[in-house]
């Protein structure tokens, strides 16, 4: 792609080469806008998760609830919920299952489309400007999605090994959500690396949310004025959230007692 | 009402060919009156290089009038300079201030090689036309110009869009080195028009899949729209990666029932 | 005065002339087309039209520019509009009307086939750059608008906001576009013409320098077509582009081609009066702010108060005090000598009170802001980024600025020059304007001189050289020609003197503005062909040109250019010397009524003149072809 610069007669530039057509997900998924739509949508569905999750772990602010005559923390409760959900159509966890891997595959194609547009982007200016750049409109969000990206993509390893696999997870018990959030957000450090990540993640969105829109051509004179509001207000929420749970249980409000 | 500027320090890259190194050379403009364009100031710091018997600073430029596109200077980090919608040989002296360092670059992109100090060679834009930015529409076969009316807001719009002068400020400003916002305009343009509609999403197709091949990917970040001299919006990018997606899935053999 | 000048006009009444000519031209069947090789150099309107159109049909063509890309050529400058005889408002206009506006405004110098060709094709030049997509200005309803200009009763202008040419140029450029995608041209960029190789009396092909490395190169074909634009930077300061030169054009005319009225020059009446001695170029405000702007000047020379603190009754609407039918629409060389006399009469205004006033104040009064930001708000920034003032509150300050050249190629009603085989279209040909063009009129010209004609007329030439053989760059003429121009290039480059191009094509420019601008008198010319030979000889001594010969040296290229603006020069100041009358452009003091106005001398002068090049730039041949009109009557031309 890089061009070298040669002289000569200009001519017949657009006869194409009858290359045989690839099918045609991968052919549109060849070209920087088609990766690009399908960052949007994968965001997209990581946003819906991201909300969706939050959503949930708001439960831990219920505390202990009455369930099937018993006392349980309700966050508990959602954490079989999902893994009871649609049986019996489909056995126990398949669903969530389901889910986990919609998940993993959109994670995976983000990750590399924005690998392989970091790459062309690159290539795009191997020599960069030698004077200081004075940028406009870009700002910090936008010019650091790779950074925020991959900080959240850390985060989610760190996060998986603790909350659901129990490896970095002080004394965890399988399905007993609300002790290990507990166990696992009291100690400072850890605490530090959810805030620290999920703010990541909303400077991630800010840009991203808005972003998306262009990739996926919405584009609309009647709600363009809402896009980058609509991008500040996910992000914010997300952040906001999120980064309660780790302050709550350093406050105590979120903290486990073994129940009778 | 027109006053004077003293004590100019530019630093204006020098670079023999394309395949060469440059690096900044500094001069000092004395003074100059703030009624020159900023080109003019580098015309007479020509004059004087070559009184001096060196070789004068190679640019582009020609209508300076802010239509041909032809110049193209990153100025203090800035592509066409610090003023808004304004191409390059359009700036005025005006803009700046007695005791100010100017840097001047060319624009960099791998896409645009540099061919002498500040000049490049933008023809990878032709090649991004010639895959399907027109019409076609043979010599003498047109109907009445008015048999097919076209609304204003429509003919405003794809004209909104057509302004577009080819000068590259968009790649050139641009983080990424996308051509997103000239591809998208020129896309943009014929798109918008009935006529254009035969060949809507066939020349959506060619041009982002030849832009492809040359530039960088957009990722939003806004800074070309900024640059640009005729301040096209990037709404257009959104409307050039909407009719590329419906390229890939139309069956173009019903277009006409839409 | 010998009349070797054949016009080639075919026969029957002047409305059918043209068809009569496409019912009997010899054609080119299709499978031969492509046996033929067309040079086309220059891809503005005229020349990127024509590339396209011969493409399409067949021919091979080869298409060059000096320019990094066809779209930037000098015609995307244009603002105004461009005319036709479509008769969209129903305000009475016909193909004869803008037909008859043209020879008027032309003040009876052009010739009657040529210009009634024009205003028949004008209509389908509309048709076709809509199908092309251009985006003229629209009416709500979806119906194309017009606009009125300058010299005309009806409005007939169809435009793209202020940018006109530019869309126009986009569409042919697009066209062109698709034909080297395709295949069907061949682009050279960067590529500069130095010379026209002519073997056995025919055009045989061109010499050009590839701006890039230095290179020079021979390319030979069937036929030649000039479409490189204007010489109106001979002035040094004009509204042209920093590149425009007469350098196609002149080499042609030292290879034979006859120059044709080389002192028509237009002079627009809207510019931006000069702020600075190192200025380098002026920019033009377009001429339809003359619809809507009121043109005035204090009544008291040297009255410096600020526009607005002038009371209306000591303000002088000069334009519409002295021409009421017209008043500012008044044709440009006519506005332009009023605003000269209001200046020398020292009614100027401005720091250099080197202007008029264009004031919108009324125009705001009456259609309020938004309307008038609608029509002309990107020519007020314009103005404002470049004058510092906002036309919105102040007045405009105005002055005429070499704008346009009338004069050119001599060319036959075919487009072919003198040299048989070698065409020249748009503003590099004598064209259709005679002595004067009216707004919106070359635009019109070039993209019909390109679409509509010589794709017909160049087959009558063709067809005669089917299945012959035609000398290619082996022969030794081409090694020769190219041998000069390598000469010419070292012989800049070791003069070694203290001067720049640009310092000596300032010098050159002051001389000809003065003596051959607006105004011009037999001593004033007497004077300047003595000054003109004098500069030059110290440009063949003193010029000192850095950088080599090979590769990139814009300071290279100017010499060239400057070289041969020094011998047309020579050429204009001979040809206004010669033609001792007043008429469009071309005014002589000498000749004027007692108002002032330009007077004719239509039994002496109702003819062309094609300049030959004898070799000394100072003693070449007068030819004349006899303007003959079956159809218009001479009349003192009356805007009043
Ligand atoms: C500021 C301005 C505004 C105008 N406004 C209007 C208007 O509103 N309406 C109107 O009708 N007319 C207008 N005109 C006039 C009109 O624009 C021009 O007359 C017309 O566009 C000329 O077109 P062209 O194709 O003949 O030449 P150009 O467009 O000048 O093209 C010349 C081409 O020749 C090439 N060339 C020249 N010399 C060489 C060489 N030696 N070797 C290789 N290539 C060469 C150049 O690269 C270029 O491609 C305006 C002119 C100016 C200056
Ligand atoms: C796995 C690590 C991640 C990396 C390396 C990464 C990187 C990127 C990059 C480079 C972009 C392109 C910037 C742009 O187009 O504006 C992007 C866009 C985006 N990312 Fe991520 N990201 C990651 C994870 C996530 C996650 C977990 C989410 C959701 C919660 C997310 C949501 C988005 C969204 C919505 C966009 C905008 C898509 C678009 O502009 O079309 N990303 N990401
Ligand atoms: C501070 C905020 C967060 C809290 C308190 C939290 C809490 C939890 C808990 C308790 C679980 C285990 C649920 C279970 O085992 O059933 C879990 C799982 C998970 N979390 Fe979070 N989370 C937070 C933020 C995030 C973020 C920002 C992401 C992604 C970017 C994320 C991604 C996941 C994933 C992928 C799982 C695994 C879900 C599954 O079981 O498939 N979490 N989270
Ligand atoms: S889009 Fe704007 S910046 Fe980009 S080339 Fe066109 S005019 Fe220049
Ligand atoms: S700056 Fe670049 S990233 Fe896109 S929006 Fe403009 S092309
Ligand atoms: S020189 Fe033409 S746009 Fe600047």
């Amino acid at each position: 792609m890089s061009q070298t610069f040669q002289r000569g007669p200009v001519t017949g530039t657009a006869v194409k080469k009858r290359s045989r057509r690839k099918p045609f997900l991968v052919d549109y998924y060849s070209t920087a806008v088609g990766k690009k739509y399908v960052m949007a949508i994968t965001g997209i569905i990581g946003v819906a998760f991201i909300i969706g999750h939050m959503v949930g772990n708001l439960k831990a602010y219920l505390g202990v609830i009455e369930h099937n005559g018993e006392q349980v923390y309700d966050i508990d409760v959602y954490g079989e919920f999902l893994r009871e959900l649609l049986v019996p159509i489909l056995p126990h966890g398949y669903a969530l299952w389901g889910l986990r891997l919609l998940l993993i595959g959109a994670v995976v194609l983000h990750l590399h489309a924005a690998w392989s547009l970091t790459m062309l982007n690159r290539n795009a200016r191997p020599v960069k400007y030698q004077g200081a750049r004075d940028y406009q409109i870009a700002n910090f969000a936008s010019r650091t999605m790779r950074w925020s990206g991959v900080l959240v993509l850390v985060f989610i390893a760190w996060h998986l090994a603790d909350l659901t696999w129990g490896w970095l997870n002080p004394g965890f018990e399988y399905g007993a959500i609300y002790r290990n959030l507990d166990a696992s957000l009291s100690r400072i450090p850890v605490a530090a690396l959810y805030i620290a990540a999920n703010i990541a993640l909303g400077i991630h969105l800010f840009h991203g949310v808005w972003s998306l829109f262009q990739s996926m051509g919405w584009n609309n004179p009647r709600f363009n004025r809402w896009r980058k509001g609509i991008a500040t207000g996910i992000a914010a929420a997300v952040v906001v959230g999120n980064v309660s749970f780790p302050i709550m249980t350093l406050a105590g409000v979120i903290s486990f007692q073994p129940l009778s | 009402m027109t006053n004077t500027l003293k004590n100019l320090t530019l630093k204006v890259w020098r670079q023999d060919g394309p395949n060469t190194s440059g690096s900044f050379e500094t001069h000092t403009i004395e003074e100059i009156t703030d009624e020159a364009s900023f080109l003019e100031m580098i015309d007479i710091l020509n004059e004087r290089l070559i009184e001096d018997g060196k070789e004068a600073i190679v640019f582009d430029h020609d209508c300076r009038e802010g239509i041909c596109g032809t110049c193209s200077l990153m100025i203090n980090g800035q592509a066409h300079g610090p003023e808004r919608g304004t191409a390059t040989c359009q700036l005025h002296m005006r803009k700046f201030s007695s005791g100010d360092t100017i840097v001047i670059e060319p624009w960099r992109a791998s896409a645009f090689p540099i061919i002498r100090d500040l000049m490049v060679d933008r023809s990878s834009f032709d090649r991004i036309v010639e895959a399907g930015g027109y019409i076609t529409a043979a010599t003498g076969g047109a109907p009445d110009a008015n048999l097919i009316p076209v609304p204003k807001p429509v003919s405003d719009a794809a004209m909104d869009a057509a302004q577009c002068i080819g000068c590259g400020a968009c790649v050139a400003a641009c983080p990424n080195g996308a051509a997103n916002l000239f591809t998208a305009a020129k896309i943009t343009h014929l798109n918008l028009l009935p006529q254009g509609q035969a060949e809507r999403y066939s020349r959506a197709e060619d041009m982002v899949e030849t832009m492809d091949s040359y530039f960088g990917s957009c990722t939003n970040h806004g800074e070309c729209e900024a640059a640009c001299p005729k301040e096209i919006s990037i709404d257009v990018i959104a409307l050039m990666n909407a009719d590329y997606r419906k390229a890939k899935v139309q069956n173009r053999k019903q277009l006409s029932r839409t | 005065m010998s009349s070797i000048l054949d016009s080639k006009t075919p026969e029957g009444p002047l409305a059918d002339k043209w068809q009569n000519f496409k019912a009997n031209e010899k054609l080119v069947n299709p499978a031969n087309k492509r046996k033929f090789k067309v040079i086309v150099v220059g891809t503005g309107l005229a020349g990127a039209s024509a590339a396209a159109t011969l493409a399409e049909l067949g021919y091979q063509v080869d298409a060059f520019t000096f320019h990094d890309s066809p779209r930037r050529a000098h015609s995307i400058a244009a603002q105004g509009g461009i005319n036709a005889a479509k008769n969209y408002r129903g305000d009475g206009d016909s193909v004869h009307r803008l037909f008859y506006d043209t020879i008027k405004g032309g003040d009876f110098r052009s010739r009657e086939s040529n210009v009634h060709r024009l205003a028949e094709v004008s209509v389908n030049i509309i048709d076709q750059m809509v199908a092309q997509g251009v985006p003229f200005a629209r009416e709500y309803g979806g119906m194309l608008d017009n606009r009125s200009f300058g010299g005309a009763q009806v409005s007939r202008t169809f435009y793209a906001r202020g940018q006109t040419g530019q869309q126009l140029l986009l569409g042919a450029y697009q066209q062109l576009a698709r034909q080297i995608g395709q295949g069907g041209v061949r682009l050279f960029n960067r590529s500069e013409l130095v010379d026209v190789v002519v073997i056995e009396g025919r055009a045989a092909g061109i010499v050009v320098r590839d701006l890039m490395t230095g290179e020079l190169s021979s390319h030979s074909a069937h036929a030649v077509v000039l479409a490189t634009g204007g010489y109106g930077n001979a002035f040094f300061l004009s509204t042209n582009a920093m590149a425009c030169n007469v350098t196609a054009a002149w080499r042609a005319h030292k290879r034979g081609a006859f120059f044709a009225n080389p002192c028509y020059t237009q002079i627009h009446p809207t510019c931006i009066p000069q702020s600075d001695d190192f200025q380098s170029k002026l920019t033009l405000m377009s001429e339809s702010l003359r619809n809507d702007g009121r043109v005035w000047v204090p009544k008291v020379a040297g009255d410096n108060r600020e526009p607005h603190l002038i009371p209306e009754d000591e303000r002088d609407y000069y334009l519409e005090r002295l021409y009421p039918s017209f008043g500012n629409l008044a044709p440009r060389d006519i506005s332009s000598r009023a605003a000269k006399r209001a200046v020398d009469a020292g009614q100027g205004v401005g720091p250099k009170q080197n202007g008029v006033y264009l004031d919108f104040g009324e125009a705001i009064g009456r259609l309020g802001r938004d309307t008038v930001a609608e029509r002309y708000g990107n020519l007020f920034d314009m103005y404002e980024r470049i004058t510092g003032e906002n036309p919105y509150d102040v007045p405009m300050r105005i002055y005429p600025a070499s704008h346009y050249t009338m004069g050119g190629l001599w060319v036959d009603y075919e487009l072919m020059t003198t040299i048989p085989g070698l065409y020249a279209a748009g503003e590099a040909n004598f064209s259709d304007h005679g002595a004067n063009r009216l707004g919106a009129s070359a635009l019109m010209q070039g993209l019909s001189d390109g679409y509509f004609v010589l794709p017909y007329t160049i087959s009558n030439y063709l067809s005669e050289w089917l299945n012959k053989s035609v000398p290619d760059t082996s022969h030794p003429e081409f090694a020769k020609v190219e041998n000069e121009a390598r000469d010419r290039y070292n012989r800049f480059a070791s003069v070694g003197g203290t001067r720049s191009p640009d310092w000596f094509h300032r010098e050159l420019g002051k001389i000809i503005w003065d003596y051959c601008g607006m105004e011009r008198t037999e001593a004033g010319l007497e004077k300047a062909l003595g000054e003109i030979p004098a500069l030059y000889e110290e440009f063949k001594k003193d010029l000192r040109v850095t950088g080599g010969t090979d590769g990139l040296n814009q300071t290279l290229e100017k010499a060239g250019r400057v070289e041969d603006f020094f011998e047309l020069g020579m050429l204009m100041c001979r040809d206004a010397l010669d033609r001792k009358e007043s008429c469009g452009g071309h005014f002589r003091a000498e000749h004027q009524t007692e108002e002032g106005e330009a007077l004719r001398d239509d039994d002496n002068f109702a003819h062309v003149a094609a300049w030959e090049n004898t070799g000394d730039p100072m003693a070449p041949n007068r030819h004349v072809e006899d303007l003959v009109y079956e159809e218009v009557h001479f009349q003192t031309r009356s805007y009043k």
